[in-house]
């Protein structure tokens, strides 16, 4: 891919983005901070080709620290999204269960 | 140019990856679809990540080096190299251990730590990727054929990459300390500092456009060393009630830190996600700072909130006359009302008082009073946080209204509950000009028949350093007492 191509991809990702997140309701930004946070770790696709290529070890011990580092945040990232998104609940008759 | 071989089927699986994650976002428009959305952005990552092992697995036999032409140069003369790939799974498992880990325990008001800590690994993993790619070049298809340099506008890419990177993680580290406590959450300012600050960013993007001609490792080792240094020096100076623009800034440092990377490896999901996620921290940032009429520079410039006293004729304050209630009172008032707004800031947060708060809620729904809460985008210490500890306490979704929806109500409402909140309910920010609030917009608290006030004592202002007129207004009763306490006290005088 040349490089105008791949500024076309980011340039249009840019204006979804604007429009995406504008649309967000601020009662969920905190999960939009933390599924963001998960999203981006996917840094591990450079991570995983460093530790796979042969070649360097540099490269490679520096990958492999890389992919334990992006999947603490991918697994943290969306299992702590998951946890808040599961507590908004709607208006429901009032139920006694609760410490 | 020894481009990365693009399978087209290879490229697709990014694509429908970076689909996935527009999905996610897409989904946080309404609790109902949120879930869903967070399911896609789960199935994008699998899809990226299961791709990238496909495609680049380890291989066990000297490769042929990848040329345009191959279909496929990955997969051309294969054998697994099966102790490097049990290497990765493991990498993996003890990461994802790890992270599931936490996300289960961490407590919900230590949100904001939380997410300050995972911006932190991002931008570290950044910066870590950019060095394997520097020292490995050919793995990443950015290496000149037969020669041992880099590619010149990858340098760019690598030498941004590994800059924001940088900044991102010494940055995060920072704002993690100071909201996890272990630093003072106070401005921290350094004499001098914007001149410092500027010199070292000029210096980083000189070094960079100087990395173009020369790719040698002083040059690499220096744009990083002095990234890691401004990340620090920039955060140092913001405190207090501009965390939450703070966090969110960190989060876009996150984002385009991830599309650099995404533009060294032509990676389509990365770039995506990167454009993502840096909008989506630019606007968070930018919401966070009109909803404290500050200008994103004036934050950045840092220092907000250290100045305390002799601002706005604050003298006269304490021998001013204000009431103290008792709990039995609020009790009573509360129960005689017909609507009660109940305003949450961040010292609910500090209490833990949401779920005394909605025990509370739930006797005075009970006995026909209407509850709402009222949040401001900047309570707490993160974009969302008051919303996210009050689901947390089962509060549902649709008793919670943002300012613009329900700051007209105020006046039909007969009392307004403030709560570990002060700052954003200070009317001096629509009158007094000389107030380092003014401009701000306020929860109209002061036009409710009552005002309850919690707060520990009259002693402490908010963040920005200024007294609150509606501590002294004939309508305003203080309860003077830990949040949690006052409200379980109020609890117990309903029964």
């Amino acid at each position: 891919m040349d490089f105008i191509s791949i500024l076309s991809i980011f340039v249009m990702a840019c204006f979804v983005g604007y429009y995406v997140v504008w649309s967000v309701t601020p009662a969920l930004h905190t999960p939009l901070m933390a599924v963001t946070n998960a999203i981006s770790s996917v840094i591990i696709v450079g991570a995983l080709i460093a530790g796979a290529a042969a070649g360097s070890a540099t490269s490679k011990w520096l990958g492999l620290l890389a992919i334990v580092l992006a999947s603490v945040n991918i697994f943290g990232g969306f299992a702590v999204t998951e946890r808040m998104l599961a507590m908004y609940k709607k208006k429901e008759r009032p139920t006694a269960a609760k410490h | 140019m020894e481009e990365i071989a693009i399978n087209p089927w290879v490229a697709l699986a990014y694509l429908i990856a970076g689909i996935c994650f527009i999905m996610a976002l897409r989904g946080l428009s309404s609790p109902e679809s949120s879930r869903k959305g967070n399911r896609y952005g789960m199935a994008g990552m699998l899809i990226a990540v299961v791709t990238t092992l496909v495609t680049h697995a380890p291989n066990a036999t000297p490769s042929a080096p990848c040329r345009p032409g191959f279909i496929d140069c990955g997969m051309a003369i294969f054998t697994l190299d099966l102790p490097t790939m049990l290497e990765i799974v493991a990498a993996i498992a003890i990461g994802g251990a790890i992270g599931f880990v936490t996300a289960r325990k961490i407590k919900m008001t230590d949100m904001p730590q939380l997410v300050a800590a995972f911006h932190s690994l991002v931008g570290l993993a950044a910066v870590l990727v950019a060095v394997a790619a520097y020292a490995n070049p050919a793995a990443f298809g950015i290496k000149i054929p037969f020669m041992d340099h880099i590619e010149p506008v990858s340098r760019i890419e690598m030498g941004l990459g590994i800059a924001i990177g940088a900044i991102t993680f010494s940055g995060s580290v920072i704002a993690f300390l100071k909201l996890n406590g272990n630093m003072s959450g106070k401005p921290i300012m350094l004499p001098g500092r914007h001149v410092i600050n500027l010199g070292t960013l000029a210096l980083i993007i000189g070094l960079i456009a100087y990395f173009v001609t020369d790719d040698s490792l002083p040059v690499f080792a220096a744009i990083t060393a002095l990234s890691f240094v401004i990340g620090f020096l920039l955060i140092i100076p913001i405190g207090g009630a501009d965390m939450p623009v703070v966090v969110s800034m960190l989060n876009s440092y996150s984002g385009w830190a991830a599309a650099a990377m995404g533009f060294t490896l032509h990676n389509t999901a990365m770039i995506i996600t990167g454009a993502l996620v840096g909008s989506s921290g630019a606007i968070l940032s930018y919401i966070m700072c009109r909803a404290m009429n500050r200008s994103f520079i004036s934050v950045i410039a840092g220092g907000f909130g250290a100045e305390t006293g002799g601002a706005s004729g604050g003298g006269q304050a304490i021998d001013r006359p204000w009431k103290r209630g008792s709990a039995e009172d609020a009790a009573f008032l509360m129960q005689q009302a017909e609507q009660v707004i109940i305003v949450p800031g961040y010292g609910m947060a500090v209490a833990q008082a949401q779920h005394a708060l909605r025990e509370m809620g739930d006797i005075l729904k009970k006995e026909g009073v209407r509850v709402k809460y009222a949040i401001h985008p900047v309570a707490g210490r993160m974009p969302g946080h008051m919303n996210v500890l009050l689901a947390e306490a089962n509060v549902p979704y649709d008793e919670v209204f943002e300012l613009e929806d329900i700051n007209g109500e105020f006046a039909q409402t007969d009392v307004a509950f403030v709560i570990g909140a002060n700052d954003v309910t200070n009317p001096a920010a629509k009158t007094d000009k000389s107030s380092p609030i003014y401009g701000m917009p306020v929860l109209d608290v002061e036009k409710a028949k009552t005002v309850l006030f919690v707060k520990r004592s009259m002693g402490g202002v908010g963040y920005a350093g200024v007294d609150n007129e509606v501590f002294y207004m004939d309508n305003t009763m203080m309860l003077l007492a830990d949040a949690k306490k006052m409200v379980e006290e109020i609890v117990k005088a309903m029964g």
